[in-house]
């Protein structure tokens, strides 16, 4: 039987993987994960899903978002457009939440859905507002080899062992006492430099990976505790995960950085915690930031519960006062003439190339490791996709499911996301949580302890600025595993 | 390897009936997911090809199609698993309106889904702490129900589907039995009511369409077997 619930028939919570590394909290083990079996977000997702139609939501389904309206440092409304007819609605609105999710889909391997484009992201950005600390970008060590699906740590939580082409339990000589149950950071890192080393096994489409060694937990365990990724690993790869090791690879799995926000999801205008009125925004797009640079598993989900409710409690009080405001007849015409620049341009380009090129360079540039050369040859390279950018060629030229037109909408968000992590990595001159510069590995705190801003300028590179980070009840500290 | 797909196509912009139109990927190997093959199709060869996806590895619901004659998540369907010495047979999900290529209208399904009453329903306010308990043993009961990711695989693979729309259909009335077996909910009879209907559970003649084409491998069957019981149990 799968363990949901305890005895008493409350969620069950667990002490998870992370937790038992924390210098704060390893001596008195904290119960802080309520799951469902492994697939607590699916959950999650049904119960939202049936408590909307309960309270008979109105959904735009298949609407995808083209502007957002900002005026005067007040919100009224996005621009979007219907996808089945191509029709562009205005919605004013007296509030406006982003859940838009993140932007995983700049690297060639991520565990996101192929909408993780940073949607939201990009049409805050092109808003004139900020995006915050965009460098960190977290890589979850355990992907499967070649589709980034998220082995989740569950697996290691229950035992599994990563190992190396010579059958080596690596994590030893990387983090003597935590071994397997390492940071995220800490164990992507690990992999990528066994790899590096040489001691990883070269697939069938040119990349490398390590196992992940579930076999000696027995069946039993397997299915009972891990039964949804042990079946990714059978149906994706043909492996039986009982009898043979998971060939994984890390995976670009969740942006800690995204639009900034305070406590209440309020969207912040600037540095100085100044907010733009009706917008709010929470989840993986928002940068509360409660995740800092280096996410906890299972920290997401508290997130939007925690967030979700907080940014709907907000809205709650604020519709009590706030008005619809006039919405200037232009505001649909950026949308307009950005869709149909894209419709009639007879360039050459083809969206999947400069995709692919700016997914391939992220990952090898832009990822785990990165430093100054890589970074500015990233730049290069955005500034070059940028350009084509504005050249591609549509086949389909029709109004109805036009995802070819979404597909070129997408490619423009996912080039404005990465410009503001490129950027903003490249201006952090120390290795912290998931910002990893092999030019400067040690954390500075005496001078980046701060938060980055990045806003668009154009024509020109994003400009950055700073805001320091708070202290609270918690001194920073070296981690040492 | 090469493989040869006949794929339906239909435009309401250009076309007045669908048809099937030919295509050859090469260079395909067995671990390719039928999604990476219409991926190759769309965004190499044609970008008017028209169809969902999102996820990849069957949690969101949104590529179910119709592969040789059965419904199947392309993400979840690879070729290893297909005969490729024939031409790969792609067409929409059944008994859907297309609105284009691949792409079915739902709406008909997910107002289906809304009938049944697809949330919790209890009339007593929450306890203090928020939380209303539920034995382990209870929720496993709903476990295997609740695996549902809402493709339509299901529904629209059902013959007794085909031949009346305005039947639930094997979603709908699975998320009924989420709901029913429940026993933090007050509405097992409200449910019960809605599903023995002329429309409802008794259309279902276990056919066992619908656990085939389920991608989360859910015995749909045995659970609307359990409703009819349940439904028979209570005119005693």
């Amino acid at each position: 039987m799968r363990k949901v619930r305890l005895r008493k028939g409350s969620l069950e919570d667990t002490q998870n993987p992370a937790d038992k590394n924390d210098p704060y909290t390893k001596r008195v083990p904290v119960m802080r994960s309520c799951y469902s079996a492994d697939r607590t977000g699916h959950v999650m997702l049904q119960t939202l899903f049936e408590n909307s139609l309960k309270n008979q939501v109105t959904f735009f389904s298949e609407y995808f978002a083209t502007d957002l309206i900002v005026e005067d440092g007040i919100c009224k409304g996005v621009v979007a457009m219907d996808i089945a007819t191509s029709e562009i609605t205005v919605f004013q609105a007296k509030a406006v939440l982003f859940a838009t999710g993140g932007y995983g889909r700049v690297f060639r391997i991520t565990s996101n859905a192929h909408a993780g484009t940073g949607d939201g992201m990009a049409l805050v950005y092109r808003a004139g507002l900020p995006l915050e600390d965009m460098e960190f970008f977290q890589f979850h060590p355990t992907g499967l080899w070649k589709l980034g699906i998220l082995v989740s740590e569950a697996a290691r939580g229950e035992g599994g062992i990563l190992k190396n082409k010579d059958g080596e339990r690596f994590m030893e000589r990387y983090a003597p006492t935590v071994k397997d149950l390492a940071p995220r950071d800490m164990v992507s890192r690990a992999i990528i430099t066994e790899i590096r080393e040489g001691r990883g096994v070269k697939g069938s489409d040119g990349t490398d990976y390590v196992y992940l060694d579930l076999t000696h937990l027995g069946k039993e365990v397997i299915d009972e505790k891990l039964p949804e990724i042990t079946g990714f690993a059978r149906t994706y790869l043909g492996v039986e995960p009982t009898t043979d090791p998971i060939p994984i690879q890390p995976t670009a799995h969740y942006a800690m950085g995204g639009i900034p926000t305070n406590v209440n999801c309020e969207v912040l205008k600037n540095e100085n915690g100044e907010i733009v009125k009706g917008l709010y925004a929470a989840g993986e797009c928002a940068c509360v930031s409660v995740h800092g640079g280096n996410r906890l598993g299972t920290n997401s989900l508290l997130d939007l519960v925690v967030f979700g409710r907080r940014g709907g409690k907000a809205i709650a009080d604020f519709l009590k006062e706030a008005k619809h405001h006039e919405i200037s007849e232009s505001a649909a015409d950026r949308s307009r003439e950005i869709i149909s620049s894209i419709m009639d341009n007879q360039g050459t380009e083809k969206i999947s190339n400069l995709r692919t090129e700016l997914q391939n360079n992220m990952m090898e540039l832009c990822g785990i490791f990165r430093n100054e050369e890589d970074l500015r040859k990233m730049i290069d390279i955005l500034e070059d996709l940028r350009r084509r950018a504005k050249n591609v060629f549509l086949q389909d030229k029709g109004k109805v499911f036009n995802t070819e037109l979404i597909g070129a909408l997408e490619l423009h968000n996912l080039l404005d996301s990465a410009e503001a992590t490129v950027y903003s990595a490249y201006a952090r001159l120390e290795s912290r949580g998931a910002h990893t510069r092999e030019d400067f590995p040690i954390r500075d705190d005496s001078n980046w302890m701060k938060h980055t801003f990045a806003y668009l300028r154009e024509n020109d590179r994003p400009e950055l600025r700073y805001k320091p980070v708070v202290i609270t009840n918690y001194q920073p500290m070296e981690r040492k595993y | 390897m090469d493989v040869q797909l006949k794929i339906l196509r239909y435009n309401p912009e250009k076309d007045t009936q669908p048809y099937f139109q030919d295509f050859t990927v090469k260079n395909v190997s067995n671990d390719w997911r039928l999604l990476d093959v219409l991926q190759e199709i769309k965004w190499q060869q044609d970008g008017t090809l028209t169809y969902r996806y999102s996820c990849a590895h069957g949690i969101c619901g949104s590529d179910g199609m119709k592969v040789n004659g059965k419904n199947r998540l392309a993400c979840s369907l690879l070729l290893k698993d297909i005969n490729t010495k024939k031409t790969i047979v792609v067409e929409p999900l059944p008994s859907l309106p297309i609105i284009k290529d691949l792409v079915v209208d739902m709406t008909s399904f997910f107002s289906k889904y809304q009938v049944v009453k697809p949330y919790l329903i209890n009339n007593t306010p929450p306890p203090q702490n928020g939380e209303r308990l539920q034995s382990n043993e209870d929720a496993e009961k709903l476990f295997e129900s609740a695996k549902c990711i809402l493709c339509a695989c299901c529904t629209t693979s059902c013959p007794s589907t085909w031949t009346n729309e305005n039947y639930l259909g094997p979603a709908a009335m699975l998320k009924a039995y989420r709901f029913v077996y429940d026993t933090r909910d007050d509405a097992a009879d409200e449910r019960l009511d809605i599903l023995d209907t002329p429309d409802g559970i008794w259309r279902c003649h276990t056919i066992f369409n619908c656990i085939e084409a389920c991608p989360k491998e859910i015995n749909i069957t045995w659970h609307l077997s359990q409703l009819k019981k349940r439904i028979s149990s209570r005119e005693m």
